[in-house]
């Protein structure tokens, strides 16, 4: 059986609140790491081998290797936008359990030399934010955020930013302008935000999952924690399954378990008398995967092998009652919306991507429109400034590579459909006389 | 929220031709800009301009605060109002100009007058396999055209373990069942808990691995 890290105690009752936190063996981490060398702390992050969990998969000790020493002002960000379709694993964290992401923040920011940390919530979670306010507050009155924390000699701030609703805002250098109070644009990287981030300061941004795994590294130490998973993909994972399944939500699982024992054992698998059709492995923003695939281990080296990404960790279903093209419509739409504009590739590209999926479905496409949409999300992908056209060109484009036959038969069909009217419906009558005339 | 094709037709304008409701003067491009307004001639409430400087004190520049400040200011007014974001403005030292570009890039941030009681239902791919789009409308005919009423289509609300949701005044709350819409709009319209049993601070975890440890 999967053993359970972050998921661990999560349904005690009041373990949102420091009393409760801290007699299940919480702020453990925070006293040794504040005993520890940040030299060592980061030693410990690599060992673990801890990957970000927010969709890149970049190695979190190195990420925190990166930040310059010296005393500048250095920043701590931790994303907390969790806008990707099908995620939700870091409301259920942050609702149940805010103190572990105060206590990873703490550490994090005292391994880097950061004085000021941030958290940047996402605007919809209400609930969330009512309760991390709540344990921030009893953090700064225990004196683990403030001067001098527990006489270690080093002393942060730690709010919570809350966003207004937009997607783009969980892109890295998107979140920062938005922190500053910016409209949420992206910005050219390199420089990246490790030397050059939040106010022109070194800033380490990491996701919730991740800063929240950082105690449970430091009480067991990084080798002993990267025994977990596989060797390219270390420790738990938590997985948020929804779409067509009967038992929808989050789970923690070692990374390396077969999608299959996901998405039949935990989540229950499709509704009575469906099959799955194919699944996003890694939120909205992934390439789609075939049943076939099912068998692959879940972690972040099988999902790249197979031509996706494991992304944030949210697997969406999708059963044979649903359409592809549906699917690819929602999808596109969904990232015309939220584009921000900055970039013509991606403004554009997602623009005519819902225009032509609509013909598609009108039945004005002709299979051609196809060829034609596949240029396009190749055109998107890796020409701009961030990833969100890529994250709408890779699954749409992986929808018509590996469905076509579906939607050339979709054409058809539409196109028999309108014949079928325009025949159905008799010319009017002025158009006659004319013809006469 | 999904935009159809833009007719000019359909946009929205004010009696004075301006989009931006009060802004008038703003279309008279032989003006200069709106300048940051001058202290001593706004007028801000003692509560909203200590809530912004709360906010302002969070971080090393005042400018970082202007989403809290105009979510303060919606939250005041109902929505981003003229007044408001000149109070707001005043308050943060830039222009009112620069607040409505932010206001105006953000979903929740709302720059015309709408009903106090918001519903965002998400339509996004999770919740419409679960017949989401239904929900939508069901939603939208039961509330007809109560002015008091926002009824939005919006994205993943990151919630899909209660497909098909809707976030009721910053409430989560799912699945809900169509015929449950009649009831979920009386609770909103008598100001009472939506769906009490069906909200997502009371659900439990799934996982069977940390159900079977608590």
């Amino acid at each position: 059986m999967t053993q359970l890290i972050l998921f661990k105690d999560i349904d005690e009752p009041g373990l949102a609140t420091l009393e409760v936190y801290q007699r299940r063996g919480g702020y453990e981490g925070m006293r040794k790491a504040l005993g520890m060398s940040r030299d060592q702390l980061i030693a410990e992050l690599e060992a673990s081998g801890l990957r970000g969990r927010g969709g890149a998969g970049f190695s979190m000790g190195k990420k925190a290797s990166f930040i310059p020493k010296g005393t500048m002002d250095k920043y701590l960000v931790c994303n907390a936008d969790e806008s990707e379709p099908g995620t939700f694993k870091d409301r259920e964290l942050m609702q149940k359990c805010p103190h572990m992401l105060i206590e990873g923040m703490i550490i994090a920011a005292y391994a880097v030399g950061a004085n000021r940390a941030f958290i940047y919530i996402r605007g919809e979670y209400e609930l969330q934010a009512q309760i991390l306010e709540r344990a921030l507050e009893e953090a700064r009155g225990q004196g683990y955020i403030g001067e001098d924390i527990l006489g270690s000699g080093h002393s942060m701030t730690l709010w919570l930013h809350r966003g207004a609703g937009a997607y783009i805002c969980g892109e890295e250098t998107a979140l920062l302008d938005s922190l500053e109070g910016k409209r949420g644009n992206p910005r050219l990287k390199p420089p990246f935000p490790a030397n050059q981030g939040l106010f022109q300061g070194p800033t380490l941004i990491n996701n919730v999952e991740t800063l929240a795994t950082v105690p449970h590294i430091i009480r067991m130490g990084g080798e002993e924690y990267a025994k977990l998973g596989t060797p390219g993909s270390t420790g738990t994972k938590l997985v948020s399954v929804s779409g067509n399944v009967r038992n929808p939500g989050n789970f923690e699982i070692e990374l390396g378990t077969p999608a299959r024992e996901i998405i039949y054992g935990l989540a229950g698998g499709p509704h009575e008398g469906r099959e799955v059709k194919f699944w996003f492995p890694g939120g909205s923003s992934s390439p789609v995967l075939l049943p076939k695939d099912l068998d692959l281990p879940y972690d972040f080296d099988s999902m790249a092998k197979a031509g996706s990404m494991l992304g944030s960790g949210a697997i969406i279903v999708i059963d044979d009652a649903n359409s592809v093209v549906d699917v690819a419509l929602k999808t596109a739409k969904f990232y015309r919306h939220e584009s921000c504009g900055k970039c013509t590739p991606c403004r554009e590209g997602t623009n005519w991507t819902v225009r032509m999926l609509e013909r598609i479905d009108s039945g004005e496409a002709t299979p051609m429109d196809l060829d034609i949409m596949a240029s396009v999300q190749e055109q998107i992908i890796g020409n701009c400034l961030c990833v969100l056209g890529d994250a709408m060109a890779m699954p749409v484009g992986s929808m018509i590579a590996k469905f076509r036959e579906e939607f050339e038969a979709h054409i058809e069909a539409a196109r028999e459909r309108n014949d079928a009217l325009t025949t159905a419906v008799a010319p009017p009558e002025a158009l006659i006389q004319g013809a006469v005339a | 929220m999904t935009i159809d094709p833009i007719d000019p037709r359909r946009v929205p304008r004010f009696d004075h031709g301006s989009r931006v409701p009060g802004w008038d003067e703003a279309v008279d491009l032989t003006k200069d800009p709106a300048e940051v307004p001058d202290p001593a001639t706004t007028p801000v409430p003692d509560d909203l301009r200590a809530a912004i400087e709360a906010h302002i004190a969070k971080y090393p520049e005042r400018r970082s605060a202007t989403v809290p400040a105009l979510r303060e200011v919606q939250e005041r007014y109902g929505w981003c109002t003229p007044e408001g974001i000149e109070q707001a403005a005043c308050v943060l030292r830039l222009t009112p100009a620069y607040l409505i570009s932010v206001a105006t890039f953000y979903d929740m941030l709302e720059t015309r007058p709408v009903g106090r009681n918001t519903i965002y239902v998400c339509t996004n791919i999770s919740c419409s396999l679960c017949g989401a789009d239904e929900l939508y409308t069901t939603v939208r005919d039961e509330v007809g055209d109560d002015p008091e009423f926002n009824v939005r289509s919006f994205e993943c609300l990151g919630a899909c373990d209660i497909a098909p949701m809707a976030s009721v005044n910053g409430t989560y709350v799912g699945p809900i069942s169509l015929d449950e819409v009649p009831t979920l709009v009386q609770q909103v319209r008598d100001g009472a808990e939506p769906l009490p049993d069906k909200q997502l601070a009371r659900r439990r975890s799934v996982d069977p691995n940390a159900a079977s440890r608590s």
